[in-house]
């Protein structure tokens, strides 16, 4: 019963990620926040480009249609973070220090 | 120094709170790194000796959610777009500690696969989103939750304010390592910093309020933990 409730949060977590991915095409491209500052205060040309690029602009390489490649990126980024995190989340509860209850009940971290 | 072309602006890439590299000066980055450092070690001590099972599921979802919505930038005023930064909802929804690891899985992968971010300026980016807005926004809900049985709606109000300080406060940070590294002087930066993000963090408050009342709404067990307990 348990493990049911963690999967279902896990499977409909994921799948509302993975829904507003879709949507990412339609992301404003207006150059944002700190970018729009660096532009107009002009300090924006000391920005240097990364050393390597992967996934560089959130749009997978090796794709011709734009808005695919922006989804797909989106989706990888989803899957990795979430296995990033689980396996932090994971390796952190399976090593726990002190296994004695918390006394103050109930509350996280 | 030639003219700056303005179409090679729109390429280069530092959104609205990652800091590419070539921003920040080395003492900056290497106390960036240290801070987070020391945030992130004492977040992992916390957790380790706290963490519940059920956080486990919980803190992969938050990160693909955060995940997700930053890349969701949305129209602010001026000709200037914002994303969310999402520190506010996972501190709220997490507890701090939590929030901090799950935001740093979403900065760190952000800057290793996306070059989002700048890999030398990773740790003042950590510190700045997940180490910063996670405790803002995490005292900022306590400090207003504890109201919460004077009215059903002081619990939006409460994440609303949560998530529009978190971010004005990593926008803080943000100028003031700026100003540290002799890239934009504070009295530039603060002001402008502060003033994208006051349009910004509005955005932030109406989808953590949203997610808030979304999970609130779905799966109440979830957040009763954040909440002080009460006779209901």
């Amino acid at each position: 019963m348990k493990r049911r409730h963690y999967l279902g949060l896990l499977v409909v977590g994921m799948g509302i990620a993975l829904f507003i991915t879709l949507f990412s095409p339609l992301a404003s491209s207006e150059p944002d926040g700190l970018e729009k500052v660096a532009e107009n205060e002009g300090f924006i040309a000391q920005a240097e480009d990364a050393p390597y690029e992967v996934i560089a602009d959130y749009v997978l390489p090796g794709v011709d249609n734009e808005h695919l490649a922006t989804v797909l990126a989106g989706i990888i980024g989803i899957v990795v973070v979430a296995a990033v995190a689980l396996v932090f989340a994971f390796l952190l509860w399976r090593l726990r220090g002190a296994q004695r209850p918390t006394s103050s009940g109930g509350r996280p971290g | 120094m030639a003219m700056i072309d303005p179409s090679t602006l729109q390429t280069i890439e530092a959104p609205a709170m990652h800091i590419p590299d070539g921003f920040l000066s080395g003492p900056v980055a290497g106390v960036g790194f240290a801070l987070a450092g020391v945030a992130i070690g004492f977040a992992v001590w916390r957790t380790n000796r706290t963490l519940g099972e059920r956080f486990v599921p919980l803190m992969g979802v938050m990160a693909a959610f955060i995940f997700a919505a930053q890349m969701m930038n949305f129209p602010v005023a001026g000709g200037t777009s914002g994303h969310m930064v999402g520190g506010a909802l996972a501190a709220i929804l997490l507890g701090p500690w939590a929030a901090m690891i799950a935001m740093t899985s979403v900065v760190g992968v952000q800057a290793l696969i996306f070059q989002d971010g700048g890999l030398a300026a990773l740790g003042t980016n950590v510190f700045n989103m997940a180490v910063v807005a996670c405790l803002v926004g995490y005292a900022v809900h306590a400090g207003f939750i504890r109201f919460s049985h004077l009215a059903p709606w002081v619990r939006y109000a409460a994440a609303f304010a949560a998530a529009w300080l978190s971010v004005e406060a990593a926008a803080i940070a943000c100028s003031f390592e700026l100003a540290l590294s002799d890239t934009s002087p504070l009295n530039v930066a603060l002001p402008a910093m502060l003033g994208v993000h006051a349009a910004i963090g509005v955005g932030e408050g109406l989808i953590t309020v949203a997610a808030v009342a979304f999970v609130a709404a779905t799966r109440p067990d979830l957040v009763v933990a954040q909440v002080p307990v009460t006779e209901d």
